[in-house]
């Protein structure tokens, strides 16, 4: 046993010690192979971290949402409809929204506007007043206390006072959001006094959604219920999707990558020839000849992966990855600028190493058996 | 198709596999027609010298198989959340007919894999390569199981929709359903634990002796392989419910989770190992005769104690989950 770890142990110092001797082609190789599983790693870290938020975001929705549809297309709810679903068993809450989207040509992007629900108290305001998000703060230089203009396609004014601005953690969602009262909304988009964009059903056990559901769907057929984990699905599926598109589109770099090291680890010098030589003149098998080259692939690979994990990481949760955001994130106007949770996921990194280190092995395995299995007369001839 | 980012790196890694195997067939069949030791054609000499490649691209093939392994598993859990009904990596894997099919695959090419690389090892030890013939005719029963293990990967993969509707680890592991999961659910757990901890005690009793003789090398393995079934069936009525402080939990998929501290890995990957080289010094026996008696027994005794070890890690993790746990089962 103890042999066997001394035998390894003085393998890895002779690979440690072989790859010191040419540090430019070393170093050179560490530096493309590093780019590499920065790209690969930066695409997967912010794929992973913009799920999450996703998650996070969708977790704290109702867990059903009722819109009712008129020929397949979306219609606004009655007052009536609310009622009907009044003393839903299993519903601890029900209560219907008021939402819509606008388009505003002062800062040429979308806002949705939003009236809070009775029981988010935290955001209640009274007439004239007003919450925006981070995205329409910054796009129309808005502080507590200024006011903000908006202009509906009809032309109807609405003059509100900033009360306060939506704090960046939920800003994936809430980027482009300006919160009214439900007079001023009623009155800028002429919405009748019982009509609403939908209503959200608050279930108590999360098990029963499905059920509730169907309660709800005997009761309101004109409606469609969408459940949350039927939202949260669509959205790790998107995003996932997104990522792994774009990992695919990578895959031509990654070929080239490991014909690169395949072309490195077939070209040697004559210098590295000559050891070799004298190394199996001296008595050493081609297995040991191998077990050194692949201890050279395994330290390469572990430096490159360390510093291109370390790259990633610190453009993704340090630079919101400037690189790739509008690829995965997806593209508007008024995209939220906001801080990713910095993480690090066992089931992330050992994609990226089989996403990376895997060729790179595969590839330099053939060129170090043909260095290691020739005749040493011949090589150091 | 579902394009997550593992799964690409699950079937890079499958095709990887394949390729090298295909190659290392091809070569096998060359061998094992051409082969003769005596001579000293070039021919010989070329045979001779690509062993030593192909015992290297094995060697990777299965440390990407064991990855791959970890990795199907672990994503199969994460994948949970795109399938209605699905609670942890069952709801994913019953996704399709080929989830539970891929993961039996894998699991055999893994014990395939380890057996062939044992063999190859001591091969690699002997002077006059004695063990080169059964080799290369198992690495032609080897790559078979790996492209099959690659296509059932495929066609799993290929066949995941999101929004299918699954069934969760419950409906599987449920003490009253009529199947394999459910009769072993339904297994009293001190019946379970007991015939787990007998079997132990022997396997490691008998992997401390089995140096001394090949019958016992060879009872060693069998015994092995029969403490492999009865730690999943022992996991899955009793060591699960303990984890999860649950007695109608029993699912072995969500102990891999992280609201268990993924304690999954470290009762598995001692037990598969251990299983792997209690299995390999049991098929290294009916070629003892070929090889040098110093090398075999050496090889004999470095496999069984891995697997020894490997038992009384299993062993210590499965008696510390119980004893931690704040669920107490009453006979």
């Amino acid at each position: 046993m103890r042999a066997t770890f001394e035998r390894r142990r003085h393998l890895l110092d002779f690979a440690v010690r072989s790859l010191a001797r040419r540090p430019t082609k070393n170093l050179g190789l560490v530096a493309v192979y590093a780019l590499v599983v920065f790209v690969v790693g930066s695409v997967m870290l912010y794929g992973a971290a913009i799920r999450r938020e996703a998650a996070a975001m969708l977790a704290s929705g109702p867990e059903l949402t009722a819109q009712a549809m008129t020929m397949g297309r979306h219609e606004m709810s009655r007052s009536a409809d609310v009622a009907a679903l009044k003393g839903l068993r299993g519903a601890r809450r029900i209560e219907p929204r008021l939402w819509g989207y606008l388009w505003d040509s002062a800062g040429a992007a979308n806002y949705t506007v939003m009236v809070p629900t009775a029981s988010d108290t935290a955001h209640a305001l009274a007439k004239g007043e007003a919450i925006v998000g981070e995205g329409v703060a910054r796009a129309r230089k808005l502080a507590p206390g200024k006011m903000l203009f908006l202009v509906s396609p009809s032309g109807k004014f609405l003059k509100t006072r900033v009360k306060a601005i939506l704090s960046a953690e939920s800003a994936l969602v809430s980027s482009d959001l300006v919160l009214v009262e439900e007079g001023d909304f009623r009155a800028f988009f002429e919405l009748p006094a019982d009509a609403w964009t939908d209503i959200a059903i608050t279930v108590t056990n999360p098990r029963e959604v499905t059920t509730v559901a169907e309660k709800a769907g005997l009761k309101l057929p004109g409606h469609r219920f969408v459940s949350r984990a039927d939202m949260s699905r669509s959205a790790e599926a998107l995003f996932s999707w997104r990522e792994g598109l774009t990992l695919a589109l990578l895959a031509g770099a990654l070929l080239a990558f490991a014909i690169l090291a395949f072309d490195k680890a077939s070209g040697l010098s004559a210098e590295e020839k000559r050891e070799i030589g004298i190394l199996k003149a001296i008595g050493w098998e081609s297995r040991d000849v191998i077990a050194v080259k692949l201890a050279e692939g395994g330290l390469i690979s572990g430096l490159a992966f360390l510093l291109g994990v370390i790259g990633a990481w610190t453009h993704v949760f340090f630079f919101s990855a400037g690189l790739f955001e509008p690829v995965l994130k997806g593209w508007a106007t008024l995209y939220p600028r906001f801080p990713l949770a910095p993480t690090l996921d066992a089931l992330e990194m050992a994609t990226l190493a089989m996403l990376t280190v895997l060729p790179y092995m595969a590839a330099i395995l053939v060129p170090v058996w043909r260095t290691a299995s020739a005749d040493p007369d011949a090589v150091m001839r | 198709m579902i394009f997550h980012p593992p799964i690409l790196a699950l079937i890079a890694a499958s095709l990887i596999s394949s390729l090298v195997l295909a190659g290392a067939g091809l070569f096998a069949v060359r061998l094992l027609r051409h082969w003769d030791p005596a001579s000293g054609a070039e021919r010989q000499i070329e045979l001779e010298r690509i062993t030593t490649l192909v015992s290297t691209v094995v060697a990777f093939v299965l440390v990407v198989e064991a990855a791959s392994l970890v990795l199907f598993a672990f994503n199969a859990d994460r994948m949970a959340p795109l399938f209605v009904g699905a609670m942890c990596a069952v709801g994913s894997l019953n996704a399709s007919v080929w989830g539970f099919p891929t993961l039996w695959a894998k699991i055999v090419v893994f014990f395939a894999a380890f057996v062939w690389l044992a063999v190859d090892r001591v091969d690699g030890r002997t002077r006059d390569w004695a063990l080169i013939r059964p080799k290369y005719a198992g690495l032609l029963v080897l790559a078979p199981l790996v492209f099959a293990e690659g296509a059932l990967e495929l066609a799993y993969f290929l066949d995941l929709k999101a929004d299918t509707i699954t069934s969760c680890c419950g409906k599987l592991f449920g003490e009253d359903k009529p199947n394999l999961g459910g009769d072993l659910a339904a297994l009293d757990p001190f019946q379970a634990m007991g015939l787990l901890a007998g079997g132990l005690a022997l396997a490691i009793g008998l992997g401390v002796v089995a140096a001394r003789g090949r019958l016992l090398a060879a009872l060693h393995g069998v015994v092995s392989l029969a403490v492999f079934g009865l730690a999943l069936a022992a996991i899955v009525s009793a060591i699960a419910p303990y984890v999860y402080e649950q007695p109608h939990h029993h699912c072995p998929f969500c102990i891999l989770k992280r609201e268990y501290g993924h304690v999954g890995f470290a009762l598995y990957v001692p037990l598969f190992v251990a299983t792997g080289a209690g299995l390999a010094s049991a098929l290294l026996v009916p070629f003892e005769g070929r090889i040098d008696g110093a090398v075999a027994t050496a090889a004999r005794r470095g496999l069984t104690r891995t697997a020894v070890v490997g038992h009384l890690l299993f062993a210590v993790v499965a008696v510390v989950l119980v004893m931690r746990s704040g669920l107490t089962l009453t006979p």
